[in-house]
């Protein structure tokens, strides 16, 4: 394996300064937040490097819960905040985090417990890299299903309100943007399925390939890695639009658009 | 009939008032008073305190959606989702009602991209009638038609209140058009509703 040098990475990180330099010329304004997340990429792997030897040998199913939740958690903070119209209250993280906890987090322990069947199934070397890849994607489907539908319940307002005034419910008032909302989250994977193999070749199972794993054997692996990430997003995001929709109306069958708020962010 | 007691919407009210079956109550006041959320409250679509009545069921007693097929809101501005018009009739289009309105059974296939503002201001109406409320809440419902097809749509709302013996709240600019068509007069403004007169047809 050719081992990379701190000057390699410079040299790669010279591609996010030229993109943010862009950006400042066009005024597209995307800039800071690129290099903020670059920032996190480094300091958060370099973290984990440091840490994940020591999670690895940590078969304790307490503190493996407790590193899981950590992550769920973190990525319900992170769909709110990439929402441009944000639930008030409590409601903002807890539809997202709870959405992430119905479909990452389920779908892990099956995969663990029925799929993998690990002696013990909570080894943290399975465990920990499993729930982070399902996470990290069926985070995009609920923060772009709900991102769609906020959105797009505030510019239809006043056709959704005539339907209602004419004695729709407001679930059938509603029912072609929640279908498209679900869609909108659900495109990513079925995207990522369609070329994996041919236009992309799936990071977990190249870097497996280049580690000296049969490439057989990290195939396998990556289709179940598809598969689960597909069924997360599936549920994630239909709980997420389901629960979304359903916060921004009351038993009166009203649009309550006050219950969100705009934020300057998201796209 | 139809009854509001106590209704108190932002800081519109308390209000309470009535309407009797056939009876027409029109609305004035200044701009930006209230008279739309007013008549929102009334079809439920705005949170409020108080009580509606209507004959002897009040408002919390009929799911919304069924709330607001009997106590319809013609909103001053009309909305379409479909491509074309027939879809936005269920029931099939009303092709009497719409020969009313000066508008021709050939208007169903239209789209509704091609339609003016006065044509859909008239198919909005002719979508609310189908539903046979019992209380019909006009907000401004002739703003955007000539002085013909506002006296064609006035025949077509009247005819419908004789026939279903319907209670009409009617908000308009036009204090003639109010004279013309209703019994009583209110008018709001700073949050209070006042009563103004009868008129005697």
């Amino acid at each position: 394996m050719v081992l990379l040098s701190p000057l390699d990475l410079a040299l790669a990180a010279l591609l996010i300064f030229i993109n943010a330099g862009l950006s400042l010329l066009l005024r597209l304004g995307i800039g800071r937040q690129l290099l903020i997340a670059a920032t996190r990429t480094v300091v958060q792997l370099s973290l984990l490097g440091f840490v994940l030897k020591f999670i690895f040998n940590l078969v304790h199913p307490g503190l493996i819960a407790l590193m899981a939740l950590f992550m769920v958690f973190t990525a319900g903070w992170e769909v709110m905040g990439r929402q441009k119209y944000r639930f008030t209250g409590p409601w903002s993280f807890g539809i997202g985090a709870s959405a992430m906890c119905i479909s990452s987090f389920i779908i892990t322990l099956f995969a663990l417990m029925a799929i993998i069947r690990n002696d013990p199934w909570y080894e943290p070397q399975y465990a920990i890299p499993l729930l982070g890849m399902i996470l990290g994607n069926t985070m995009n489907g609920i923060a772009i299903g709900l991102d769609r539908l906020t959105q797009t319940l505030w510019e239809k307002k006043a056709i959704i309100e005539t339907r209602l005034m004419l004695g729709q419910t407001f679930s059938e008032s509603v029912a072609d943007i929640r279908r498209d909302s679900i869609r909108s989250g659900l495109i990513p994977i079925i995207n990522a399925m369609s070329v994996a193999g041919i236009v992309s070749l799936p990071g977990m199972m190249t870097g497996q390939i280049l580690a000296g794993t049969p490439p057989m054997e990290a195939v396998k692996y990556q289709i179940l890695i598809m598969f689960l990430i597909a069924g997360g997003a599936g549920f994630g995001t239909i709980f997420a639009v389901n629960a979304g929709a359903g916060r921004l109306s009351d038993k009166r069958h009203r649009l309550r658009l006050d219950r969100l708020r705009r934020t300057g962010r998201g796209g | 009939m139809f009854r509001a007691e106590n209704l108190r919407i932002h800081h519109i009210g308390p209000l309470s008032f009535s309407v009797k079956e056939g009876e027409c109550a029109g609305i004035s006041g200044p701009s930006g008073t209230g008279k739309t959320i007013l008549l929102r409250a009334l079809a439920d679509m705005e949170p409020f305190s108080g009580r509606l009545w209507l004959e002897e069921l009040s408002h919390d007693q009929i799911p919304a959606p069924q709330w607001r097929r009997r106590v319809a809101l013609l909103p001053a501005e009309s909305q379409w989702w479909f491509h074309t018009v027939a879809a936005h009739f269920p029931g099939g289009f009303p092709e009497k009602a719409a020969q009313v309105l000066g508008l021709g059974p050939e208007v169903a296939a239209w789209e509704i991209h091609r339609l003016s503002s006065g044509e859909k201001q008239r198919l909005s109406l002719l979508r609310i009638l189908e539903n046979r409320p019992r209380v019909l809440l006009l907000d401004e419902p002739t703003a955007n038609l000539d002085p013909k097809s506002a006296r064609a749509a006035e025949t077509l709302i009247l005819d419908f209140q004789k026939k279903e013996q319907a209670a009409l709240l009617w908000i308009s600019h036009d204090p003639e058009q109010l004279n013309r068509v209703c019994h009583t007069l209110y008018h709001l403004e700073n949050g209070y509703l006042s009563l103004k007169g009868k008129v005697l047809h």
